[in-house]
């Protein structure tokens, strides 16, 4: 064991960027990478695992300039703590994935870089990929990589930050991420809108994201009783905000009156359900994401009548809970986008391929690239097959 | 700038390839006669000049994967070349290089209000994606100034952004989907319509590679509804470090605007003789615009007001009509254009931390005292993309070189403070051999693996980004 690597409850845990190098480039069998380890997405991967949980730490935040360094193993909770104390946030609202996947543990930033995790805020702000500036990792070999910086314009070289973000530890093991931060609004408001079919909804939806005022959630989600409400959102300075929610419940009058509101809190829990999914926690069965077209998403619900739904992006991010097992992606032909088995089963999660399967001339690019950054195999190996 | 001279068994070959192309192309879609190559011997970056050995001007996809099979087989170099009003000398031929030129693909495939996306060909201008949406009350929102005339292809092969950034990010930012030919040929569709895409992001390293990856043929590009108005204000200032605090605070105070772009008191003079916008005569200004209803823009400059007053504005002026607001930005807009009527001039485009602005400018300001040269500041101030422009007589034998030396000590300066040496124009021929101030050997190492995976002969826009030793044993294991 090189200096540098403990281990903490079985699991390497290495403190720094030089004993992780050192570490990896003397590996001899597979790696399970985890930061809080939150986040079991994929095909299950055997290997011991290694933690980035000590590779926490600000390394610089500069309000005035919207910027953030910090170690990949920092925990999610105190970057948003140390935004907040300065008014500020990350602007693509990552989901918390404990309450659907049932994990526990503290989810880092490093780890929502790798999986790219984005919330609601996606249809206005944009996804965790737009806001990350720069990385640093260590690849399969062991060599210390970086790409991008602190700086919000850069093209500079290839972009190998959006190569790293959604990769699910596959390319390499993040060290280190700079994401551009924003002002948190000074009002947010919820505007709820009852008893809408799902067409209805997806159609408001539709008319409120093409409209300018700007609508930073657009939502169809079902309550405890099992009824949806079709929610927007609108963030900004106070006199601002309440314009536009009446210039939208003006615009949208054909749908009913909405309810507004604006207090903090309940706007703020609203936002939270949508965003960690939950109307699905402490459900029974297979949980899918699928990716569409919003105005596809009607026909994707008829297709399964036996699923629970929730709609998140205006209908292009659909959640679908399905009896364990279903096979889900072959009823969706002919719909363009794409499906990810979130929540199954380990035995489930070997016979379905939780990542969409690639067309073949991509799969070799994929298949290449990892071949390049982890030639021996050993970082989450086949986890995104 | 050393390019590697032409391979002669490819000139050998001449007349074998041209002839190939010809088949494999429909009348009028190949060029050779040397005195048409020329007109694509360069880009904008006109110092550095070479007519390739044809040009291709394809009309669809399947035409651009007959020529790369063609050339893949002959071991041919290709530049792919957008528009051409590259800064970097990204679209730079080679001798022994096929030129595929995408101004023919130029139809818009589908437009999808309901789900905000346009599905364009590659060759069409940026400016033209907004009009065709702008009836309908959308736009796109990158905005480089040469909009007019430069490609989505180019855009995509450069990540290009322009002054509206700041608000809605650069290309990649409002880039869905593309399709593309790879060095082999072989067509691959990456992304789409949808609002994320599955697998490696392939699609966000495609974008800002310099069509060193393969050819963009189609993008799918996001669309924004039209904001209900727009309006700038212009604040002077006694001090660049002044008006650089000014941005900082605004950018803190939770205010968004679209675009906050800054000029020095050269830029200033040089473009008060030339378009007489009626600037004030200051140090430095800052060109503040936002956006939303008449009440929110109000409600929005009163607040830059309030911030702007408490660093001593030396003016603070607010646009009340559509004329004045254009007034306001004509200054702006014709800066590079004014500057080149009284010099020629290098732009840089190196990126900064907002809060080094002042120290940047000042040593921008020591550089050219040791060079004597003079310099002139335009930029986009809220993103800290500073576009430096080094004035110099090309006439006069040897200040083109001290020019460059100077330019390459300016961009070193910002990568010393934590920015990097391009923020929107890319590297091309012009920063190649600058690129290890920024990245170790380790770094370029593995931008160059992902090259080896998709152009495993590497003969797709050779002599670009990568210094020529750094790339060397890639090459020699690709020949
Ligand atoms: C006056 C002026 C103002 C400018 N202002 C700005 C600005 O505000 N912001 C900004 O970002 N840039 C600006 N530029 C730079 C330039 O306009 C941009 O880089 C633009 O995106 C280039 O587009 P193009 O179609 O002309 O591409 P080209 O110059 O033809 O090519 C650019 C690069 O893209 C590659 N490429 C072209 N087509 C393809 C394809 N089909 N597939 C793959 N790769 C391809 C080329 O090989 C080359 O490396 C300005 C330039 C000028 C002359």
């Amino acid at each position: 064991m090189a200096s540098g690597n403990t281990i903490e409850n079985g699991a390497l845990a290495p403190e720094d960027e030089a004993a992780l190098a050192e570490l990896l480039a003397s590996a001899d069998g597979p790696l399970r990478i985890a930061g809080g380890g939150t986040r079991p997405i994929g095909r299950p991967v055997r290997g011991r695992v290694l933690t980035t949980r000590r590779l926490s730490g600000v390394s610089l935040y500069e309000p005035g300039a919207l910027t953030l360094v910090v170690g990949a193993g920092t925990p999610l909770a105190e970057v948003e703590a140390l935004l907040a104390a300065e008014g500020q946030r990350l602007p693509f609202e990552p989901m918390d994935h404990r309450g659907l996947l049932g994990t526990t543990g503290e989810p880092t930033i490093g780890g929502v870089a790798a999986a790219n995790v984005s919330g609601p805020r996606r249809v206005r702000a944009g996804a965790c990929r737009d806001f990350l500036l720069g990385v640093r990792f260590v690849d399969g070999t062991g060599t210390v990589v970086r790409s991008g910086g602190r700086v919000m314009k850069n093209v500079t070289g290839y972009d190998l930050v959006r190569l790293m973000a959604g990769s699910f530890g596959t390319l390499g093991v993040l060290t280190e991420v700079a994401f551009k931060v924003l002002p948190a609004p000074e009002l947010a408001a919820t505007l709820a809108f009852e008893g809408l079919d799902l067409r209805e909804a997806v159609l408001l939806m539709t008319r409120a994201l093409a409209s300018p005022w700007e609508v930073s959630g657009a939502a169809h989600v079902p309550g405890a009783d099992g009824t949806f409400r079709t929610l927007l959102r609108l963030e900004g300075f106070a006199d601002s905000v309440h314009y536009r929610a009446g210039r939208l419940a003006e615009r949208l009058s054909g749908f009913g009156a909405p309810e507004t509101d604006t207090e903090p809190a309940s706007v703020a829990a609203t936002w939270r359900e949508v965003r960690d999914v939950g109307p699905f926690h402490e459900r029974e069965g297979d949980v899918w994401r699928i990716s569409v077209k919003g105005t596809d998403a009607p026909e994707v619900a008829e297709r399964f009548p036996e699923a629970s739904f929730m709609f998140d992006w205006g209908g292009g991010l659909v959640w679908a809970l399905v009896p364990p097992g279903t096979e889900l992606r072959a009823r969706l032909d002919g719909i363009p986008g794409h499906a990810t088995l979130v929540r199954a089963d380990a035995t489930t999660r070997e016979r379905i391929a939780p990542f969409p399967p690639e067309p073949a001339a991509v799969a070799t690019l994929s298949e290449g690239l990892r071949r390049k950054f982890d030639p021996r195999g050993i970082l989450n190996p086949g986890l995104m097959t | 700038m050393h390019i590697p001279p032409a391979d002669p068994k490819i000139l050998a070959r001449r007349d074998r390839i041209v002839a190939a192309l010809r088949a494999a192309l429909p009348e009028g879609a190949v060029i050779d006669d040397p005195a048409e190559t020329r007109a694509y011997e360069c880009d904008a970056l006109t110092a550095y000049r070479c007519p390739p050995m044809a040009v291709t001007l394809p009309s669809s996809t399947e035409e651009v994967s007959r020529i790369m099979r063609i050339c893949h087989d002959e071991g041919v170099p290709v530049v792919p070349r957008g528009s051409g009003t590259s800064l970097a000398g990204g679209a730079l031929p080679t001798a022994d290089s096929v030129v595929i030129g995408v101004s023919r693909l130029n139809k818009v495939l589908e437009t999808d209000l309901d789900n905000r996306f346009i599905r364009v060909e590659a060759g069409r201008t940026n400016l033209s994606i907004t009009k065709a949406v702008e009836a309908e009350g959308f736009f796109y929102a990158p905005d480089p100034s040469s909009q007019l005339a430069c490609a989505i292809a180019g855009n995509i092969g450069m990540n290009s952004g322009g002054a509206h950034c700041l608000k809605y990010g650069v290309t990649t930012n409002n880039l869905l989907g593309v399709r593309m030919v790879l060095a082999d040929g072989t067509i691959v569709e990456l992304g789409g319509p949808m609002m994320d895409a599955p697998g490696l992001d392939l699609l966000g390293v495609v974008c800002g590679s310099e069509g060193q990856l393969g050819i963009v043929t189609e993008a799918t590009l996001r669309i924004l509804p039209r904001p209900e108005g727009a309006r700038p204000v212009l604040v002077g200032f006694s001090s660049n470090e002044v008006a650089g605090a000014c941005v900082a605070d605004i950018i803190k105070a939770g205010i968004l605007p679209v675009a906050i772009e800054f000029m020095d008191r050269p830029c200033i003079r040089a473009t008060e003789a030339f378009a007489h916008a009626g600037y004030p005569d200051c140090e430095a200004l800052l060109i503040v615009e936002v956006e939303g209803s008449p009440d929110e823009i109000d409600h929005q400059i009163g607040l830059i007001r309030q911030i702007a007053t408490l660093h001593d504005p030396v003016e603070f002026r607010e646009a009340r009509s559509e004329e004045e607001a254009a007034r306001i930005w004509l200054g702006r807009k014709s800066a590079f254009g004014a500057v080149g009527q009284i010099n020629d001039y290098i732009c840089l485009d190196g990126t900064i931390p907002v809060s080094e602005l002042p120290r940047v400018l000042a040593g921008i300001r020591r550089l050219a005292e040791h060079y004597e040269l003079e310099v002139a500041n335009v930029f986009h101030a809220g993103d800290g993309n500073m576009h430096p422009l080094i004035l110099f007589n090309a006439n006069e034998p040897g200040e083109l070189a001290k020019a460059e030396a100077m330019g390459a000590d300016i961009l070193r300066l910002c990568v010393e403070v934590g920015g990097c040496l391009t923020g929107e124009h890319g590297v091309g021929v012009e920063k190649r051999d600058l690129m290890d101030a920024q990245f170790t050997p380790a770094d370029l190492e593995a931008q160059m693996r992902v090259k080896d995976v998709f152009d495993p002969k590497w003969i797709l826009n050779p002599a670009k980004v990568f210094p020529l030793e750094a790339s060397a044993s890639h090459r020699r294991a690709a020949a």
